[in-house]
């Protein structure tokens, strides 16, 4: 048996430290904190290792490749990998890191991953078309007070609402 | 010293990120249950962490500009292309609904032993690489609507900053107190306790939730 894990923080009390972290962000680089670019990134130095003309003729991904030091050579991808340490440190410290298949409830292995793969597909063009994610456009963008942030949000929480609820069957 | 530092640097990187994914595994947002369960409207843990950050940080930027400690331009606000974006929050909202993450909780996923996580990394790759191909035929739909460069909620309703804050930290206390009345409808937000049993053995849990609303 595993140990049992401890607690989450409260919300108030993790929004509170996420607002903290998201200021500190902004006044140490002037921008906040994303995501979605890292994988914008990472598709393009895919895209070069696999179909290297291909995505250098792209108009969307091209100018990636010719960054200087390639694509993946930029601030977010430090920042998605200390992402990925500190929610590790978090889980491991905290009883919480299982390695295990989570998703769709509901459903058998193979389709978890379905849905998993499909949410991901719809959700990498999603944040394409926003320039930005849930971090980047909605949490980094609301702390400024950007028009563009709550617009966003509006479609995110609509959208999660009503595509949740038909999808309430697989996940509850 | 200037404010902002403009430090685009590793450290710096890794820093933010470190913290950024600290907070948000503690949030509990490691777990797509605990995620879409925002949506059903059971647990409002997305909202309430989401709504108090971006008060928190807002407050703390109009601190720091209103004090001249940085100057008014100094961050980065996006422009809005109403459009595009509208329709960017349509999917990634849908995106998390069917797949369970966003694109930085995702990564949360993955690195607290989550295997879907993965596979929602794969698709969103999938997914970046279609709008890369696409991007041509789409581009006037991309670029339409273009409001005015960094324009904020103070510029689109023509009210001082602290009126804004004002109204958000307003809505942040009614969705609190809205999101716990849910939460105690459908039996209390998702615990650690529950959300780390095997996926694959909430029969059980799920005809307790059941059982709860028909109560």
């Amino acid at each position: 048996m595993f140990s049992e894990p401890r607690p989450f923080w409260s919300p108030l009390a993790a929004g509170i430290g996420l607002g903290l972290v998201l200021l500190l962000t902004f006044l140490l680089t002037g921008h906040g904190l994303g995501a979605s670019g890292f994988f914008t990134r990472l598709t393009a130095w895919f895209g070069g290792e696999i179909a290297r003309p291909a995505t250098e003729a792209n108009i969307y991904l091209g100018p990636f490749l010719k960054a200087a030091g390639g694509p993946l050579a930029t601030w977010i991808t430090w920042e998605v990998i200390g992402v990925m340490l500190g929610a590790l440190v978090a889980a491991v410290t905290s009883g919480r890191f299982r390695v295990k298949l989570d998703g769709a409830t509901r459903l058998s292995g193979s389709r978890r991953i379905a849905c998993a793969i499909a949410g991901g597909l719809l959700t990498g063009v999603g944040a394409r078309l926003a320039r930005g994610c849930t971090s980047g456009i909605g949490l980094s963008g609301g702390a400024t007070l950007g028009v563009a942030a709550f617009l966003f949000l509006i479609g995110f929480f609509v959208s999660g609402v009503a595509i949740g609820w038909l999808a309430r069957r697989i996940w509850a | 010293m200037t404010l902002p530092l403009l430090d685009d640097g590793v450290a710096s990187g890794l820093l933010c990120g470190l913290l950024f994914g600290y907070v948000l595994e503690h949030a509990g947002f490691g777990s797509p249950r605990k995620l879409t369960a925002q949506f059903r409207l059971s647990d409002w843990s997305v909202f309430k962490v989401m709504f108090t950050a971006i008060v928190v940080a807002a407050i703390g930027l109009y601190g720091v500009t209103a004090t001249e400690l940085v100057a008014a331009d100094g961050f980065y606000i996006p422009t809005t292309f109403f459009w595009a974006m509208l329709a960017g929050g349509i999917l990634v909202g849908a995106g998390m609904a069917v797949g369970g993450y966003c694109p930085g909780t995702s990564a949360v996923g993955l690195a607290t032993g989550r295997l879907d996580g993965l596979f929602f990394i794969i698709g969103m790759i999938l997914g970046t690489a279609v709008f890369a191909a696409v991007f041509e035929p789409i581009a006037g739909f991309y670029y339409a609507a273009e409001g005015p460069e960094a324009q904020t909620l103070s510029a689109l309703f023509g009210i001082p900053t602290w009126a804004v804050l004002g109204f958000l930290i307003v809505i942040a206390v009614l969705g609190f107190r809205l999101g716990t009345r849910f939460e105690r409808r459908f039996g209390g937000a998702l615990t650690a306790g529950q959300l780390n049993d095997d996926g694959d053995k909430t029969t059980g849990g799920s005809v307790e939730t059941s059982n709860v609303r028909t109560g």
